[in-house]
């Protein structure tokens, strides 16, 4: 059993969603960032697609009634365990009656605890991802909420640690494949996207990241109708203003899709918190048509601020 | 038929009309491709959710292209009998639309077989069609901030019933009983698409 004491903004169980009920109007869910909560159960030698705890900026703390063998990945929390700080993307044995914490997220925006044997709620439709917009799957934690463990795997934790970088920091490079509804939009609209800065705005959920940034100005006026979503795509209501969806996204949305996110590119979407820059890079596009790489020539300057 | 790329996450099928959504997407579920997670049929598109890992969406563009579309070939899941008490709060506002009486309207909605041609908006929300022309009314100029669970209401060409309480903007015009979502039955969803319905008007 582990024991949630406290939660920070939001704290949601997660695996990797409930693909196959689009049809009936449930969305796949799941892992906002998949690949940190593959990695982290891969870590305590649980299945990729085990249940642990998607943490929103930090401020999660829990408590475990036996000794635990705990991941955390993700955004760059801060951990420690009663008091003591440990590294992320590493295998931590917790003992009984120790309180972990993730203090706030230093880069990176969603961190994933897991515990080995996974956090074993009720399954609802073969998963036990919390849907926020459709309201499926275990309730948000709070303080109190009492989470099962499941069983150990049979198989053992491999390594020690991870050598994976963490979330990147400052402007986000994310790349696009022009959408299914590019042509609905005028025609300097795409090249808008791809030549400025859009930064997310505190509207932002798992639902989606509401992008502030210039218009996108749409060549049709008609409306059209509803159709199926990809997590990834970068939908354009009248407003102009860019919404990406991200895990919780609609099953089917009304506005036209200018964009699409290649989907190894989502993880990374996750990761951005409010007030992050993103510049969005068209795939397979030549180096340097992107307007941040001509204002920044040298590859050593650029090399130099990924560090 | 347009194959439109969702990056590498998807195809949107965009097509003639519903009548070919339906048929393609009955075809595709009867023998779903390798590397396809979900199959999303709308009004006029069926969009492929594939795993990116597995899928070949140029084999999969060939495989929607063969695919042949048989006029009439849909999936038939069943005929449910939803039982509605025809008091909804825009059954007045719907008659005046239409051009027709209250009652007429209630004779109209009763009066043809309905079919779930797709899902969406709300798990266990379907938008049926096949009903009665005379019944096409827009949404309200306003959506209500709240709509009681079971609600049943119209749009467009489209009949549907809230699965639980929720914002919406459709035309409310009666209300059922039935629980048409819980996620601890197998199907959740009393509205699948392929489900056939008849609306039966019983007394509050």
């Amino acid at each position: 059993m582990l024991e949630v004491l406290e939660t920070g903004p939001l704290a949601t169980v997660q695996d990797l969603g409930r693909p196959g009920y689009a049809h009936i109007g449930v969305g796949t869910s799941g892992a906002a960032d998949r690949g940190s909560l593959r990695l982290a159960n891969r870590l305590v030698g649980n299945p990729e697609g085990a249940a642990g705890i998607e943490v929103t900026l930090g401020g999660l703390t829990v408590r475990a009634d036996r000794q635990s063998t705990i991941a955390v990945t993700g955004a760059s929390c801060p951990v420690t365990v009663d008091g003591r700080r440990q590294a992320v993307n590493t295998v931590l044995r917790v003992p009984a009656g120790a309180r972990l914490r993730l203090a706030h997220a230093e880069h990176g925006l969603r961190a994933y605890l897991a515990v080995r044997g996974g956090i074993a709620v009720e399954q609802v439709l073969g998963s036990r991802a919390t849907d926020l917009l459709a309201g499926t799957g275990p309730p948000v934690l709070r303080p109190g909420t009492r989470l099962p463990i499941g069983l150990p795997p049979a198989g053992f934790p491999v390594v020690d640690q991870a050598p994976v970088p963490g979330p990147a920091t400052g402007t986000l490079s994310l790349t696009v494949v022009p959408g299914p509804r590019a042509d609905w939009f005028l025609p300097g609209a795409l090249d808008t996207l791809l030549r400025n800065s859009y930064v997310v705005t505190p509207e932002s959920n798992r639902v989606g990241i509401r992008l502030d940034g210039p218009d996108l100005p749409r060549a049709r006026r008609d409306e059209l109708p509803s159709e199926g979503m990809v997590a990834g795509a970068i939908q354009v209501p009248p407003s102009g203003r860019p919404t990406l969806f991200l895990a919780d996204h609609p099953v089917t949305g009304g506005y036209p899709v200018i964009a699409v996110l290649v989907h190894s590119d989502v993880d990374k979407a996750a990761q951005a918190r409010p007030g992050t820059i993103l510049r969005f890079r068209r795939a397979g596009g030549p180096r340097g048509s992107n307007e941040e790489e001509q204002r920044c020539p040298s590859r050593t300057v650029r090399a130099a601020r990924r560090r | 038929m347009r194959i439109l790329r969702c990056a590498d996450s998807g195809l949107l099928v965009e097509l003639e009309d519903l009548a070919a959504v339906r048929a393609l997407y009955a075809a595709l579920s009867a023998a779903v491709p390798p590397g396809v997670t979900d199959l999303v049929p709308a009004a006029r598109t069926l969009l492929l959710r594939v795993d990116p890992d597995r899928a070949d969406l140029a084999a999969l563009e060939r495989v929607v292209r063969t695919t042949p579309l048989t006029a009439g070939d849909r999936l038939d899941e069943g005929l449910l009998r939803v039982p509605v008490v025809y008091d909804g709060a825009d059954l007045a506002a719907v008659a005046s639309a239409t051009g027709l009486t209250e009652r007429q309207v209630v004779t109209e909605h009763t009066g043809t077989e309905w079919t779930v041609a797709f899902g969406g908006f709300a798990p266990g929300f379907g938008y049926l069609a096949g009903g009665s022309a005379r019944l096409e009314v827009p949404r309200r100029a306003e959506s209500r901030t709240r709509v009681p669970a079971g609600a049943v209401a119209l749009a467009g060409p489209f009949s549907g019933i809230y699965p639980r309480e929720s914002p919406g903007g459709w035309q409310l015009i009666g209300r059922t009983e039935l629980e048409m979502w819980r996620p601890d039955r197998d199907p959740p969803a009393l509205l699948r698409p392929g489900v056939r319905v008849r609306f039966e008007e019983v007394t509050g």
